[in-house]
């Protein structure tokens, strides 16, 4: 590490602590201590650097290098309130400096206007709780602005006439186009839709100090060797560390929200390496746990003043989870694609982001985008076609025609949220620090079925029209594994109906912040870091204004 | 390209020449240590003894290895020193899994003694023996259930999963995990184990002419 970097006791009280240092506890860290703040930040992760990073596969898809690990972490699953959860591997979330944004696939689309007022628009939807959110994509323009200029993002502005208005173009030139998005180009015009560069959150060109992609192929799962990928921990950590005023302080894995007797936020408790507990003091306690850890720290921290889980009130921690719906269809083409090498996403549309109700009877909607996101491990065990033999000669002799020839669509789509759709604690399961497990319950709305079956329809159409020699479609099945993790504490005006304001302020404890995934009152169409990141910067605005105000002190 | 550590340094010679020079001179101590350690392990993984399987048990772990991945024109699991690789990982990261091999080579072992009274072990089998029994075996190969599209990992207490899952990574993840030995594995697929590229990458991208807004012919369509 560099030195000079600042340490704080945990009995210093700071002005703020943040629990996760992912897409926007680094984003808030960098932004509050850049405007004067102190800031510790806790991880219950490691502090890898890009030197920790490597190209193995067993390291990230077996050991968990990257990511929450099931033995150490378990989590339990069921489909509905009325199953009992049966230890199973559920959710998969970043865990180390930078969270989830390490190992994205760093898609990095904006939410449109309709996603903020889809309740507005289309009224209520049987069997989903569809609401509004509290601020509108015209409050959030500036902060998507901001992602793009400060963490980096490379895109072409006015490619897509679907695309929401902007203040300001991209800054910089989409990556390079591949294989994939070359024929997925061709195929999607024939049918007349509009594709269009994929905005990525991956240098195209050197910036900041930072790397341009060298097109080394081990990009989703991966932490990127030579900061290309635009992640918290590339771009908005040093930053955050070089104002002096914050400290990041890794394994430190936060379990209980301590309260006064006047029901406010004085610190967290977390677990150091070694498992002994210490108390972080801070003036403002900001969850950016993700949507999975940040309720079920709220639920931790139940008390008998609270006796529902922190700033429950409402009922709603943990509740309204919205995965993202997927579909994915894969075709093999004629001569090599040689998509291994690069970033995974160069094309993509959105002409389908607001289907036709009343022509489709189907609600949302979503993008498609052509990818290879299959490293060579990962394609032999998931990628051959259907009735492929999986030992022998013919094993082989397809991995070796189609590894190069291979490319997906991918059909990224809305959740609706749905009450019944949680995490909560398991009454039985313990994690290894005896801590109750998180605990997933789920089951897709049905419109969200409909909709990705028409959707992968669409998807092998293209893969016809892009002149694929073969092709098949992954079936639709009901989802029972969550890496986007959104909408379990969503934002609202009504305290009644949502756990935090405009503001990301708990409705019921002045100085307890969430800002994460949990957030989200809708999913958008799939890809929800690029809106966290840009929520974590209006957040960090609205926090810092309300700061010197006077407003959050006691 | 003979190892990891070759395709790093070639790596970081491109990086020096190309745009990306001021930030390599920043890093490029830390990635040379990374490389160098990859490099280590990789060796001692390579070494030709078994730490954790008796020879017999290599032996049949080999020829079931080299049923799922046989050696053609092109590399097999063979030649990749898968077996180094999954004695080395019963060490390291599947420390846990060493009953689930012990199991299951005695009942694959049992199964060919049963199909072919003659024969004691499945390595002592002929070619067509052990595909037979292959066939019997390769049954427990089915996909797993439950929507599970970005999860890779597929933990599993049966002896036939297991081991086709690590041949998989011991002929085809990187040199850094302990197999693929001299990227054999990739050889096999026509991956070029160079680590980083240059557009255009393939067929499809070498003559694009650059992206262009939908003509006004195609907005009527």
């Amino acid at each position: 590490m560099t030195q000079g970097k600042v340490t704080f006791r945990p009995s210093d009280e700071v002005d703020f602590v943040i629990v996760g240092s992912g897409a926007a506890g680094g984003v808030l860290a960098k932004e509050l201590s850049s405007n004067g703040f102190r800031v510790v930040v806790l991880e219950q992760g490691p502090y890898l650097t890009p030197a920790d990073f490597s190209h193995d596969e067993v390291k990230v898809w077996v050991q968990h290098q990257l990511t929450n690990n099931p033995s150490v972490q378990p989590t339990t699953f069921r489909k509905t309130a009325q199953d009992k959860a049966q230890r199973q591997y559920s959710v998969m979330y970043g865990r180390c400096v930078g969270g989830s944004s390490v190992h994205f696939t760093a898609n990095f689309w904006r939410f449109h206007e309709i996603d903020f007022i889809e309740h507005s628009k289309v009224g209520d939807i049987p069997g989903a709780a569809l609401a509004d959110w509290p601020i509108t994509y015209a409050d959030l323009e500036p902060y998507y602005s901001k992602v793009e200029w400060e963490i980096g993002v490379s895109g072409l502005a006015g490619a897509s006439p679907f695309d929401p208005p902007r203040s300001k173009p991209y800054p910089m030139p989409p990556l390079p186009v591949k294989g994939n998005g070359v024929v997925f180009e061709r195929a999607a015009r024939k049918l007349g839709y509009h594709p269009f560069p994929a905005p990525m959150a991956i240098l195209s060109q050197p910036r900041a100090g930072r790397s341009a992609c060298v097109n080394c192929g081990f990009c989703l799962g991966f932490g990127c060797e030579v900061g290309a990928k635009s992640t918290s921990l590339s771009a908005a950590i040093p930053v955050a560390e070089a104002t002096g005023r914050c400290e990041i302080r890794p394994n430190s894995y936060v379990h209980k929200i301590e309260t006064d007797k006047n029901g406010r936020a004085t610190g967290v408790l977390y677990f150091d390496a070694k498992k002994n507990t210490h108390l972080q003091k801070a003036k403002a306690v900001i969850l950016s746990a993700n949507g999975a850890e940040t309720p079920r720290l709220l639920l931790l921290s139940s008390s008998p003043q609270f006796p529902n889980g922190l700033a429950n009130s409402s009922g709603f921690v943990g509740k309204h989870l919205m995965p993202n719906s997927g579909a994915m269809a894969y075709g093999v083409f004629e001569e090599p694609l040689n998509d291994y090498k690069g970033f995974c996403v160069s094309r993509i549309f959105h002409d389908f982001y607001q289907l036709d109700h009343q022509k489709l009877g189907i609600y949302g909607g979503g993008g498609l985008d052509a990818r290879f996101d299959l490293t060579p491990a990962a394609f032999a065990m998931s990628a051959l076609p259907p009735n492929t033999p999986k030992w022998g000669k013919d094993f082989k002799k397809a991995l070796h025609h189609n590894f190069t020839r291979t490319l997906e669509i991918f059909c990224h789509g809305t959740s609706l949220a749905v009450e019944s759709n949680s995490f909560s604690l398991d009454p039985d399961v313990k994690d290894a620090w005896g801590l109750p497990a998180l605990r997933m319950t789920y089951r897709d709305h049905p419109n969200d079925l409909k909709m990705m079956e028409w959707m992968s329809a669409r998807a092998m159409e293209l893969l016809d029209a892009a002149g694929a020699t073969s092709k098949w479609a992954q079936p639709i099945q009901e989802q029972q594994f969550a890496v986007h993790l959104l909408g379990t504490c969503r934002m609202g005006n009504d305290p009644k109906t949502s756990v935090i304001n405009a503001d990301h302020r708990t409705h019921d404890v002045p100085n307890l912040f969430l800002c994460d995934g949990s957030s989200l009152v809708t999913s958008g169409r799939g890809q929800p870091t690029m809106t966290i990141m840009a929520l974590a910067f209006r957040a960090a605005d609205r926090i810092s204004d309300l700061t010197k105000r006077g407003e959050i002190s006691g | 390209m003979k190892s990891s550590q070759n395709a790093r340094r070639q790596f970081l010679l491109q990086s020096a020449g190309a745009a990306t020079i001021a930030w390599t001179n920043a890093q490029w101590p830390s990635i040379l240590a990374a490389a160098q350690h990859a490099q280590e392990s990789a060796k001692s993984a390579g070494k030709p003894h078994f730490e954790v399987l008796t020879t017999e048990q290599a032996r049949n772990v080999e020829a079931i290895a080299a049923q799922i991945i046989p050696s053609d024109d092109l590399p097999g699991a063979g030649e990749a020193g898968v077996v180094f690789f999954i004695d080395r990982a019963l060490k390291t990261f599947a420390s846990g899994m060493l009953p689930v091999y012990e199991k299951g080579l005695v009942e694959v072992n049992q199964l060919t003694t049963q199909k072919f009274p003659t024969v004691k072990t499945f390595a002592d089998a002929t070619p067509e023996q052990q595909e037979n029994i292959m066939t019997i075996l390769g049954e427990r190969l089915n996909p797993p259930a439950g929507g599970a599209r970005r999860r890779r990992q597929i933990a599993s207490a049966d002896f036939v999963q297991t081991i086709w899952q690590h041949t998989i990574f011991g002929f085809l993840a990187d040199p850094e995990a302990g197999g693929n030995r001299d990227y054999a594995g990739w050889k096999a697929i026509d991956r070029d184990p160079a680590h980083s590229f240059s557009p255009p990458f393939g067929f499809y991208d070498k003559d694009y002419p650059g992206w262009q807004a939908a003509s006004v012919e195609t907005e009527k369509k």
